[in-house]
């Protein structure tokens, strides 16, 4: 046990010391990813001053605005870009090999490799994300009860770990088709529509609103930013969250018996 | 002796299409990617229709001939220039640039055109059939006979300064020596173009919308060939119709300036 520990705090060190070395880049780029959030700004107040109307659905035109920036925060927890392709990657170029060899699982090397990709990047955009929700923190209806914000961390954190291995499982699938390029793409416009990304999902008519529900991506963006607005709160918050829990639990045993069947298929030719 | 450009152009782009042709699924996917994710954004401002008559005095379907006009030229803004800007980075990057020099023919027209991807095409058609299906349906409208002739000249002139942004963002590359984020920062800079000028209003709207009409003309790309064709202009931007021709001149000789100049500081990475 305590060796397995020393291999992946290890890891841990070497993965952001790796990440690190590219930290101005980083801060300006994430600097940049606020951009499209003026437009976002400028269209909502466009929407509202020709709808003449204090609210959609509940919204004011200042929640649109603070429900969008905390969906950039919550995206920031659950997004995981390359992780699938990366995957995807080492199974068609043979390199997934060297975990089959060797002592390590792929699986929970990646997580600590994307524990340490997050963690820095949490360091070097913690600027930029403190200098935007500052300018625009005439946006926000004020800080939510302990309680509430309590549910919005624990939100978040889940958020990472859905995200993570609903991805990962993604990528496993190349052990079966090799070319999952497509298949990405997909998921990749899923997750950006049905994650309320784009929009609050509330404002989605039926059928459309009922179907999100029963889809996990909503738990990527749009939970956490509600919960936070009090846009779902008391009993209705805490089953979200255990559904939230439910499906995080869902994905780790689904990547994990992914693994293995794609390993007990995987033939690898060549050195 | 002056090779033929013309000829030139057209063996490009018949090459890339036979090596186009030879993924053929490939070239399906891609082309129903970009499609797909067009029509996204098409639920999504139907869905914004739905809580709103219009968008800074945009109706519905007017507001669907906007997205037509910015789906006809980005689509040939991505099937003609976004390859090989994308390109020219790794060029300078590898050295490969040396033998683009060496060519017997303009360094800028080499570079800007050799590939042309046609999956990105797609969208063109897309566009055709949008702009069929939202001008009979928006109320009042009069088609003349210089709309038609108009509209194609402005999505071109739209192409072509969108373009000398373009190579103005690819030439720092070569005084960086590599701009990975250069596809970021195009997505973020055009995302302005998106929108209806008139929704930038307010404080901080109105010098943004001038500094997008006059420094960097991108906000008359979109704006005005949609203008043309969904509310027929009113005599007050009559003037908007003409500096959009002079923008693009500007823009197009000012690109073709900093090209120049970005040129002159390449210092080949190889032999």
């Amino acid at each position: 046990m305590h060796a397995r520990v020393a291999t992946w705090w290890t890891i841990l060190k070497i993965c952001v010391e790796e990440r690190l070395v590219y930290r101005g880049d980083f801060a300006l780029g994430t600097l940049m990813r606020f951009l499209p959030i003026v437009t976002q700004i400028f269209l909502w107040s466009a929407v509202f001053v020709a709808a003449e109307t204090k609210g959609i659905k509940g919204y004011s035109s200042t929640d649109v605005i603070a429900y969008y920036l905390l969906t950039m925060l919550a995206r920031a927890f659950s997004s995981m870009p390359g992780l699938a392709t990366g995957i995807a990657r080492q199974v068609r170029e043979g390199e997934i090999k060297k975990f089959m060899i060797q002592p390590i699982d792929l699986v929970s090397y990646l997580l600590l490799a994307r524990i340490a990709h997050k963690l820095v990047y949490y360091l070097v955009a913690a600027g930029p994300f403190a200098l935007v929700y500052y300018l625009c923190r005439s946006y926000f209806p004020g800080w939510p009860t302990p309680e509430v914000f309590v549910v919005f961390v624990c939100s978040l954190v889940l958020s990472f770990m859905l995200g993570f291995f609903l991805e990962a499982s993604m990528g496993l699938i190349a052990f079966w088709f090799l070319e999952v390029t497509s298949l990405l793409f997909v998921y990749m416009l899923f997750t950006f529509f049905f994650s309320g990304h784009m929009f609050p999902l509330d404002f989605l008519p039926e059928p459309w609103s009922t179907i999100v529900d029963f889809m996990p991506f909503k738990y990527m963006a749009y939970f956490p930013a509600a919960v936070f607005l009090g846009k779902v709160e008391g009993p209705e918050m805490w089953q979200g969250l255990a559904i939230q829990t439910g499906w995080v639990l869902l994905f780790i045993v689904v990547c994990r018996r992914m693994m293995h069947a794609g390993y007990a298929r995987y033939s690898g030719y060549g050195g | 002796m002056h090779p033929s450009y013309l000829g030139v152009f057209l063996t490009f782009a018949r090459n890339s299409l036979i090596r186009d042709m030879t993924f053929r699924t490939n070239f399906i996917i891609e082309a129903i990617s970009s499609v797909s994710w067009m029509i996204m954004n098409l639920g999504f401002y139907t869905l914004v229709y739905q809580f709103t008559p219009s968008i800074a005095d945009w109706g519905k379907y007017e507001f669907f001939v906007f997205i037509a006009t910015t789906m006809f030229i980005n689509s040939l803004v991505q099937a003609f220039f976004m390859p090989n800007m994308q390109e020219l980075s790794e060029l300078v990057r590898t050295g490969g640039l040396d033998f683009a020099l060496l060519k017997p023919i303009d360094t800028q027209f080499l570079v800007s055109l050799h590939r042309v991807n046609w999956s990105s095409l797609g969208n063109f058609f897309v566009a055709l059939l949008l702009l069929a299906y939202s001008l009979p349906r928006i109320e009042g409208l009069q088609l003349s006979p210089w709309q038609y002739l108009l509209y194609p000249l402005y999505v071109f002139l739209g192409v072509w300064i969108l373009y000398s942004v373009m190579i103005g963002l690819a030439a720092t590359s070569i005084w960086l020596g590599r701009n990975q984020s250069l596809y970021d920062f195009w997505f973020y800079i055009t995302n302005f173009s998106r929108y209806p000028m008139e929704i930038y209003d307010g404080p901080w709207g109105t010098p943004l919308q001038k500094f997008f009409t006059f420094v960097i003309p991108i906000l008359v790309v979109i704006n005005v060939p949609a203008q043309l064709m969904a509310k027929p202009l009113i005599d007050a931007d009559w003037w908007l119709a003409g500096f959009a021709i002079l923008a693009t001149v500007f823009s197009l000789i000012a690109s073709r300036w900093v090209f120049k100049l970005a040129l002159r500081s390449y210092r080949s990475a190889s032999s």
